[in-house]
């Protein structure tokens, strides 16, 4: 070896801070993979094992669970809207957020960080609060207890990560590109769909499966605001006392899947709307 | 034909006034620098030309048609921006097609053009690549070839080189200049680099504070410079400057000695540029201070009459710092400036 020593700590100390790194690293891949963990086996055993301890390590393999969920009464439809809300939400919240974003980009406008505050602040009420009044108006207008009535409130919770995760995009492209393609032929809008949506098209989608998440795992407005057209999270949780144990880990390991493996697809564009730099 | 006439235009940013009643005519196929220090409004102007900014006052007309209600896009200009602006997503050839392809011309044209201009512009090799797979000095190439390919009345560049390193500038500098004189183009060109303005330009318009100072060819603006921020500005290092006072009629008085000059009522600013000065038995005397050694020739900065004065003297003459030199100005390259106005005296 011809490595060259540049320490300057004694090799103890830098073998126990290095311990101590690692001991820090494996309890935080604990906190959060360990529930993850029990889920998974809990979901794979046979109905009849989900009470016994300790665990197999290894899970069983045994989809007697899930086909049980699969064919609990509700819980299919119950999913179909689930899916159904969170499509909507998708939708909605970029038709919505992204001309926000773009704007705030793009244009300097009187009000514009007092509207950036107030995006916000939007998440600043607890939804509980808000609720009751939404419900009262929501009967009014005949959207209770429909997907589309869910799916707006759902898309107001999603709304300001649309327009904040879509800002940093749209900053990111700079406008010398917009001003290169105007002065080629192309108006404002062309200028847009050919040079600045083929760049952004991914930071969108992005931006969509994080609104299709958000409403995925939303529960209390669900709960309050459906009572036929139950979406999955509002349905187990009214079940809650009365499902057996194998029914509750096979419904948070529907619920749990879809929003991990989504997550863990955009994260890169979260850390992006977060400041981090990810590598 | 596309003479660019642009008159009485003025721009101002909320308070802050950046273009003043500016009127400047460019003629066909001429190359045009816009020279000035940052701030000084030259590329506000240029947008303005472009259409990327609406002038606050005032109209430009591009060959006989006034143009500044209209978009970019319907102006018969293209720009090449400072950063390049080569779209990421698409290829070289792609980027060169860009425009052709938003006039819906045929595959087989936006091919023959692209190759030609490519050609051009020696990147033929490249036009399958990505930006992110090109140099500097190549994405430079697919910004000119791109303008280019438009085949433009007007082509706006907005300090083109600025990225690049020195010696890939100094290449640039002289392709850019035959090239675009092969296409018969009307250029404008905003830089701040004097060489670039006296190495390129047929005219180059002297910009300060939103203003246009002088507008002439490199050669009128070096020798006769219309201000004394023209010959301050222009020129490395500058012209130097001495206070003159009156010494009878026609008579001036520099630093204990008396010059010709012109007749006015004083005071004045006496100026001459450091390479007009030579040594001798007469003359203005100065002590000198750094000796810098350039090899081409010897850069001594002086003081005289309280004041920095610079020379550039002969390389293989021998002076250190504290020598006294006896310096004479060569008398038909001395100007005269108005302390008062800043203007030039004749």
């Amino acid at each position: 070896m011809t490595t060259v020593a540049t320490d300057v700590a004694p090799p103890d100390a830098r073998k126990a801070g290095r311990y101590v790194y690692g001991a820090a690293v494996f309890l935080l891949c604990a906190w959060v993979l360990v529930p993850l963990y029990f889920l998974l086996i809990n979901t794979l055993s046979s109905p009849e094992s989900v009470n016994t301890f300790p665990k197999a390590f290894i899970p069983e393999f045994d989809l007697g669970s899930l086909l049980f969920f699969a064919s609990f009464a509700g819980m299919l439809d119950a999913l179909k809207n689930s899916i159904l809300v969170a499509l909507l939400t998708m939708v909605l919240s970029i038709v919505v957020g992204a001309p926000a974003g773009y704007a705030l980009s793009r244009f300097e406008f009187r009000g514009k960080e007092l509207f950036r505050m107030l995006i916000l602040l939007t998440r600043a009420f607890p939804l509980p609060l808000l609720a009751l009044p939404l419900a009262v108006m929501f009967i009014r207008t005949g959207l209770d207890d429909t997907v589309i009535g869910l799916a707006m409130v759902h898309t107001t919770l999603a709304v300001p990560f649309a327009v904040l995760i879509t800002f940093s995009l749209f900053s990111g492209i700079p406008l010398e590109l917009e001003e290169a393609a105007w002065t080629l032929g192309c108006t404002r809008l062309t200028a847009f769909t050919k040079v600045v949506l083929p760049l952004i098209l991914p930071g969108i989608t992005a931006s969509a499966i994080f609104a299709f998440v958000i409403s995925w795992n939303e529960v209390f407005a669900a709960a309050v605001l459906t009572i036929e057209n139950r979406t999955l999270t509002a349905f187990l949780l009214t079940n809650l006392e009365t499902s057996p144990l194998h029914l509750k880990f096979a419904g948070g390991f529907i619920l749990v899947v879809p929003a991990l493996i989504f997550i863990f697809a955009v994260r890169k564009y979260l850390f992006a709307m977060w400041g981090i730099a990810n590598r | 034909m596309a003479e660019i006439q642009i008159k009485n235009v003025a721009k101002q940013f909320g308070e802050y006034q950046a273009l003043h009643d500016i009127n400047l005519t460019i003629a066909d196929q001429e190359f045009m620098v816009l020279l000035g220090a940052s701030g000084c409004g030259k590329s506000t102007l240029l947008r303005i030309i472009c259409g990327l900014e609406t002038a606050t006052t005032g109209e430009v007309w591009i060959g006989g048609r006034r143009v500044d209600h209209l978009a970019p896009k319907d102006r018969g200009i293209s720009m090449v921006f400072q950063n390049y602006a080569v779209f990421p997503h698409l290829t070289v050839f792609e980027n060169i097609g860009f425009g052709l392809r938003m006039q819906k011309m045929s595959n087989d044209e936006v091919k023959r053009r692209v190759e030609r201009t490519a050609t051009l512009m020696h990147i033929e090799q490249l036009l399958q690549r990505y930006s992110g797979e090109l140099s500097g000095g190549q994405r430079q190439r697919v910004a000119v070839a791109r303008a280019l390919a438009m085949e433009p009345d007007v082509i706006l560049m907005d300090e083109p080189l600025s990225n690049l390193d020195a010696l890939l500038r100094m290449e640039m500098r002289a392709e850019l200049k035959g090239v675009l004189a092969e296409s018969k183009t009307t250029a404008i060109y905003v830089t701040h680099d004097q060489v670039e303005a006296m190495s390129m330009a047929d005219r180059i318009s002297v910009m300060h504070e939103g203003k246009i100072v002088q507008a002439a060819s490199p050669i009128e603006v070096y020798r006769n410079p219309a201000a004394e921020f023209v010959a301050s500005f222009i020129g490395n290092p500058p012209m130097n400057f001495l206070n003159a006072t009156p010494a009878g009629d026609g008579k001036w008085s520099v630093a204990g000695n008396v010059v010709d000059g012109p007749r006015a009522n004083g005071p004045l600013q006496f100026a001459i540029r450091p390479e007009d000065m030579q040594l001798s038995d007469a003359g203005l005397t100065a002590t000198a201070k750094v000796v810098e050694p350039l090899g081409a020739h010897l850069l001594v900065t002086c003081e005289l009459d309280g004041k920095m004065f610079r020379a550039v003297l002969d390389s293989d003459l021998t002076v250190n710092p504290g020598d006294a030199l006896t310096l004479a100005p060569q008398a038909d390259r001395v100007r005269w400036f108005d302390p008062g106005t800043t203007l030039a005296v004749a």
